[in-house]
């Protein structure tokens, strides 16, 4: 039985949240749930939402968080914490006294990181729960609907779940409205003020055809299906509407997943080193920490590379837990540029920002290629090889780790094929996924869908038709 | 501005125990692996690695269509990660082009891998495989019925029996009755005054077993094990009767198996040898089903028995023998309620090996069949038209 009553929990969220009003932090206020185990995992398996549309894809979540958990091949999260205002978290009824005053203390960290940063800032967090709730009540609606049903909504659920993170990156930057396209293009078509007009002979001007389908590539796979194609019911847009939003909600924390680990593991850490824990918690406490924050040989630990950047930005050294003084927590050298940095930056920036050479170095990052059937170390962070290695990883956090594809033409070929592009970076799509994924938008789309993508350095273009899939290279 | 309290909510036992919210989902989800199973058993049975094993081995099914599918980068990408602190240019991160990129220690088990096999005993395999499929025309027969020992069945109440089967509600029952019919008071009018169980109280379930009484059946399976039967060919007889020897032991408790294997001589043979034993010579098919014709004489009678017949060969008989093994064959048809000719020809040996499927056209009778085998994926398929066939008369 733990160790603790429902009253050590609330002083010792008060003395936390004392600490984190004097460091400086701004939460949005906090609710916790207190739960066992099969809640939490039902809750993993929803994405912590209270309250979520049904998909069999959950089921198979549940099943191998379960499955994983039982064979104790992973262990429960400490805490899990979603976005919304009130900021709701969930912590497990089994964790011992030490590992709730942790967890509190980290989930005052993302709230803070949630509320304050800027890729959160479209994430209308007042309405996190209710929405996903509005969601929810509306799909089990069609589900249940006699002429709709759940045999209908599952294949239209499958597909929209396929495509939902082909979408827009960043928030921040606001997507033009068609006016403001054609503008834009017109703008561009015009040849820029020339002084010498007079004896320079005129420059050709090719006028931009406005009458094309997405006039400029279109990143929102799911919302373009959902406006051009005319023969889609109203439910069956209604239902891609809903899983784009959904999905939307994740996007800032896929971008943010090492900052937002790192700042929430070093608050815990400055708070739980404030609080003057006794002897007993505090041993227990730097087990519990150096098992989240240690490094894992042969990936990235989110907790362990956002903490160490952190450490350098605050200026503060990076003390091997183990040695850590039971003596109250270092100063920052300047909080204003911590919080600062808090806010605007994203994983990519953040690392690009503040990776050096030698934390590089220090972390022994390296980066690996195929070579043959092998992955082989082709860098390591010395002084010839450590800005590949740092390149490499910062095109592989965050959305980074998602090909960009974007809709380029709704009328390829003039016979309404839905052409996509693939932004190529060096990077090959992987083609079975390609295949599957493509079958979806062409059961989407309703008409024939294809993908230009570039595989081992040739132009290739991949159909997906009635007949099936073909794939030709391209000139 | 001071922060605001914080709320924390106590836990509440009920809604882990009222409200399994995945369930409907995870109910879901395992309909679709199931699906996926069936949709894919041609597949699955198609793989070498099954045929002969025993039937609690666990096999890994390759599941289809549960795998989520998105647009996602190959394997075969540059990526960064963390060391050790002695990494060095050129040292292997990962033998083998995984699933898994950097994670030279442990094997699926990180979040994002997709699973995409599940394990399954044979035995739920072949219950999935068989689940719609039936011995057709399965007549009930005189006499000589094999009783076939089913579930046991509830059958009413005694006062005696094994304490497992103690039926609580009706022995307390007992009890209150006889505590009115003496008169007593219900408690607490009268004191608390002990009425303890009596052993007339105690009632059991009674459990009896039910005999029914199933139609004999007997299934030859007869194999050409000459000489022209290569492995191929050999794999793929073998994969047949498989099928039907796990469809029967699944199906039927009282059926007899009889395995026949021939050259140009026919022997009984158990299980055993006939799935594992090769042989060579050359092909007398009439050999097979003299044999056959043999055994039915002797030990199951037609009046008595419904009698199935398969045979499998690669239909490269002698000339010669052809006129006998189709007469031997339409004697078969008599006898038997389904004979069937299975014809293995892997693709391109077909058109300069002679075929028996030329010759049995001409045997007429509604209840032979032939179909031919071409590759390994054609044995699921034409195992199921073999025993769906008389389906459709009834």
């Amino acid at each position: 039985m733990p160790d603790w009553e429902l009253r050590d929990l609330e002083d010792w969220d008060a003395r936390i949240r004392n600490v984190v009003e004097a460091c400086g932090l701004s939460p949005f206020p906090q609710e916790f749930e207190i739960c066992d185990s099969a809640q939490m995992l039902g809750y993993m398996a929803y994405s912590g939402m209270p309250s979520h549309y049904p998909h069999w894809s959950y089921g198979k979540a549940y099943e191998k968080l379960k499955t994983l958990y039982d064979h104790g091949v992973s262990g429960i999260p400490y805490e899990m914490v979603i976005n919304s205002n009130p900021s709701l978290a969930y912590l497990m009824r089994d964790n011992s006294l030490c590992l709730q005053i942790l967890t509190v203390a980290h989930v005052y960290g993302h709230n803070d990181f949630f509320r304050n940063n800027f890729t959160f800032q479209t994430t209308r967090p007042e309405f996190t729960i209710s929405t996903f709730k509005a969601h929810a009540e509306r799909v089990r609606e069609y589900a249940e609907d006699p002429s709709i049903g759940l045999e209908r909504i599952e294949p239209v659920l499958d597909a929209a779940h396929a495509l939902s993170l082909q979408c827009r990156r960043n928030m921040a930057v606001r997507k033009l409205t068609r006016e403001e396209q054609e503008q834009e293009l017109l703008q561009t078509a015009k040849a820029p003020d020339d002084p010498f007009w007079k004896i320079h002979r005129r420059a050709e001007y090719a006028a931009p055809n406005l009458h094309r389908v997405p006039l400029m590539p279109d990143e929102d796979i799911v919302l373009f299906i959902a406006a051009h194609n005319p023969f889609m019911t109203t439910w069956e847009r209604e239902l891609l509407t809903i899983v784009h939003e959904d999905a939307q909600y994740f996007i800032p924390q896929i971008e943010t997943k090492i900052m937002n680990e790192g700042w929430a593991s070093f608050w815990h850490k400055r708070i739980l080193d404030s609080l003057e824990l006794p002897e007993k918690l505090h041993l227990e406490f730097l087990v519990r920490h150096n098992q989240v924050v240690r490094p894992t040989p042969g990936s990235i630990n989110p907790y362990h590379l956002g903490l160490r950047l952190w450490e350098h930005i605050a200026g503060v050294a990076h003390v091997p837990p183990e040695e850590a003084l039971n003596g109250g927590p270092p100063p920052i050298a300047d909080p204003d540029a911590l919080f600062q940095v808090r806010e605007v930056d994203r994983d990519v920036s953040f690392i690009r920002r503040f990776l050096t050479e030698e934390i590089a170095r220090e972390l022994d990052l390296f980066r690996y290629a195929p070579k043959g059937e092998d992955l082989v170390i082709s860098h390591v962070s010395n002084e010839e090889g450590w800005e590949q290695v740092k390149a490499t990883l910062l095109a592989n956090i965050g959305m980074g780790q998602i090909p960009v594809i974007k809709v380029v033409d709704a009328d390829f070929g003039a016979n309404r094929t839905l052409l996509l592009r693939h932004e190529h970076d060096g990077r090959d799509v992987d083609l079975e996924s390609a295949e599957k994924t493509l079958t979806y938008v062409h059961r989407l789309w309703g008409r024939d869908a294809a993908l230009e993508t570039t595989v081992n350095g040739k132009r290739t273009l991949l159909t997906v038709s009635e007949r099936g899939f073909s794939a030709k290279s391209l000139k | 501005m001071p922060l605001p309290e914080s709320i924390i909510r106590p836990y509440r036992p009920a809604d882990a125990e009222r409200s399994d919210r995945s369930a409907g989902d995870r109910l879901r989800h395992r309909e679709k692996v199931r699906e996926s199973i069936r949709d894919n058993i041609a597949d699955i049975i198609a793989e070498e690695s099954i045929i002969g094993k025993s039937r609690d081995k666990v096999i890994k099914v390759p599941i289809r269509g549960i795998k989520e599918y998105r647009f996602v980068y190959g394997n075969n990408n540059p990526g960064a990660a963390q060391g050790d602190g002695d990494s060095e240019p050129g040292q292997v991160v990962q033998k083998g082009r995984g699933r898994q990129k950097g994670q030279p220690d442990k094997a699926g088990d990180k979040p994002g891998v997709d699973y995409y096999e599940t394990d399954i005993t044979l035995d739920e395999l072949t219950q999935i495989m068989f689940e719609d499929l039936e011995l057709p025309d399965l007549e009930r027969k005189r006499m000589r019925e094999i009783p076939a020992f089913r579930e046991s069945k509830r059958k009413g109440y005694r006062q005696v029996g094994i304490r497992a089967r103690l039926d609580k509600r009706r022995t307390v029952r007992a009890r209150i009755k006889r505590k009115f019919a003496r008169n007593a008071r219900p408690e607490g009018t009268m004191g608390r005054q002990r009425f303890p169980f009596h052993d007339n109280d105690l009632t059991f379930r009674h459990v009896a077993s039910d005999i029914r009484k199933e139609s004999n059946a007997v299934v030859m399976c007869i194999m050409d094990t000459s000489g022209s039967m290569d492995t191929m060919k050999k794999y793929l007889a073998r994969s047949f009767f498989f099928l039907l020897f796990q469809f029967i032991c699944t199906k039927y408790r009282s059926v007899e198996l009889v395995f026949i294997a021939h050259h140009t001589d026919a022997r009984e043979v158990t299980e055993e040898e006939f799935f594992y034993k090769g042989e060579s010579g050359g092909t007398f098919i009439s050999s097979g089903y003299q044999k056959a014709l043999d055994i039915i004489a002797e030990r199951y009678h037609p009046s008595l028995w419904n009698v199935y017949a398969f045979h499998c060969s690669d239909g490269d008989n002698f000339e010669s023998d052809n006129p006998t093994a189709l007469k031997a064959a339409k004697e078969i048809a008599e006898v038997a309620n389904l004979f069937g000719y299975g014809e293995i020809k892997p693709l391109g040996s077909r058109y300069y090996e002679s075929s028996m499927l030329n010759i049995f056209r001409r045997l007429d009778a509604d209840n032979f069949q032939t179909v031919l085998i071409e590759r390994k994926e054609d044995v699921w398929p034409s195992f199921k038209a073999f025993l769906a066939k008389d389906r459709v008369s009834d």
